[in-house]
């Protein structure tokens, strides 16, 4: 059952639209992520300027971390729209 | 020497490489490209002709993977490029090592192997004939195994001796004026040693961090020298050799090796069995941390790979509708040509911060790795401060 769907969606070539919007998907949660760290980062230099070079530092690694999550969604994306 | 091998043999690159000439690629890219300028109806009204049309998507695709010749410009034919090596090992027909230009851009056969979608195939012809006369023999093709000098590897090789020349004479340079003020190339890389040692060493790493720097300085120089070379369009850059995931899954497997071999007993414990936690819920706990211990250095691969890709599709895309609208006509596409030069010096801008970001955030994850292998823990019940 499930088989013969996905076989009918590949030959739609659903596929493609659900790759984009996997990735689409995938972007928006690491774009709320990343900015949410980069308004508390804001927030925190604007309280205690004298921590910048620490919270910058940290800043850029917490959103590298989120960035990684989004790069897999688009890997698969990708992957999907290369095989078939 | 690993490095090299892996570029060549990874069959996922190969399987990536191999199926992208395909019409729904073409088509993906130019509903991207045309999408962002929600000019889909003049896009679909302007594809209905047919072959020597511009293909976006094989363009960017060819220009992010690796090739046996190193591209300078033209296409098909007429296209001029600078003829790199190819080494193949098949077991029964023994060492061939001959240059690509003996190819003719895919057109010819020689010595039993052609060019076929880049790749190099072995056939049953031997001898030189037009490749399109020639049959694949699928079985030799099997056996085959290229290590030719491509367009990465001669790339990569040409980055090496950039580092071995820049640190050679750097350090002649500390051997000479001992004691004095840094002069030349001295004062460029000083401040980028001192900032690997003080930024991303000693905070993440702790006392023991002098072991760790050799590592850490030459994955930091390597992945932003060839991000660097990678944003030159001509000769010697223009390669996408921090995009390959064949030379990001090395460097990420050396950082997995490095973290694994120089674990103490406390690292252990706290994958194995976190000390504080309830048994029931190291039942949960635990396969978790040790799929950790494998997530981490994938998610290292995966995000050095990918954003230097990103940014060179990115790049690449913003040229192509110059000749996407152009050939719509040469008005449009001139008028295009402004913004799409502007967008690209605007992303060129970008990625030469993401380039650098890019080694830095790799640096500063293997150092924190490294550091969360070798921490002392003194006090009970604290947790380890950096996942994935």
């Amino acid at each position: 059952m499930l088989s013969s769907i996905l076989l009918e969606a590949g030959n739609l070539g659903l596929g493609y639209g659900v790759a984009a919007l996997g990735a689409g998907l995938a972007a928006l949660g690491a774009g709320v992520g990343i900015g949410r760290i980069g308004g508390s980062a804001l927030e925190s230099i604007a309280r205690q300027p004298e921590a910048s070079g620490d919270i910058r530092a940290n800043m850029i690694l917490t959103a590298a971390l989120v960035e990684g999550a989004a790069f897999f969604a688009m890997v698969v994306g990708l992957l999907v729209v290369f095989k078939s | 020497m690993t490095t090299f091998a892996l570029t060549f043999e990874n069959p996922h690159f190969v399987a990536m490489t191999q199926s992208t000439h395909n019409k729904s690629l073409k088509g993906f890219f130019r509903l991207l490209i045309t999408g962002v300028f929600l000019l889909t109806a003049f896009s679909s009204s302007a594809s209905e002709e047919s072959s020597e049309k511009f293909d976006a998507g094989k363009m960017i695709v060819e220009h992010i993977t690796d090739a046996h010749d190193w591209h300078l410009w033209g296409e098909g034919h007429s296209s001029v490029s600078v003829p790199l090596p190819v080494i193949i090992y098949n077991s029964e027909r023994g060492l061939s090592v001959f240059m690509s230009s003996r190819f003719h851009h895919e057109e010819m056969s020689y010595d039993g192997y052609k060019l076929e979608e880049g790749k190099v195939v072995a056939v049953h012809e031997m001898g030189e004939m037009e490749a399109s006369l020639t049959t694949v023999n699928e079985e030799a093709t099997a056996h085959s195994y290229d290590l030719s000098i491509t367009k990465n590897v001669a790339s990569l090789l040409f980055s090496i001796a950039l580092l071995l020349w820049i640190f050679l004479s750097v350090a002649s340079a500390y051997r000479r004026n001992e004691g004095q003020a840094p002069k030349g190339l001295q004062s460029f890389v000083e401040p980028l040693i001192v900032f690997v040692r003080d930024e991303i060493a000693k905070p993440s790493i702790g006392p023991k961090y002098m072991k760790y720097m050799p590592y850490l300085l030459t994955v930091f120089f390597f992945i932003w020298i060839n991000n660097l070379l990678g944003l030159i369009p001509i000769i010697p850059g223009g390669a996408n050799v921090t995009g390959n995931i064949a030379v990001t899954m090395t460097l990420a497997l050396i950082t997995f090796i490095i973290t694994t071999v120089s674990a103490n007993k406390n690292y252990w414990q706290h994958i194995f069995a976190m000390p504080g936690v309830p048994a029931g819920v190291l039942v949960l706990l635990t396969p978790i941390e040790i799929l950790g211990v494998f997530l981490r250095p994938f998610v290292l691969m995966i995000r050095l790979f990918a954003n230097i890709t990103a940014g060179h599709i990115i790049a690449l895309s913003f040229f192509s509708l110059i000749f996407i609208f152009g050939e719509m006509s040469t008005g449009l596409g001139l008028g295009v040509s402004v913004f799409s030069v502007a967008f690209v010096i605007f992303m060129s801008l970008l990625e030469l911060l993401v380039a650098f970001l890019q080694a830095f955030v790799f640096t500063l994850l293997s150092a924190i790795y490294f550091g969360s292998a070798i921490e002392e823990h003194h006090h009970e019940g604290h947790e380890s401060s950096h996942s994935h």
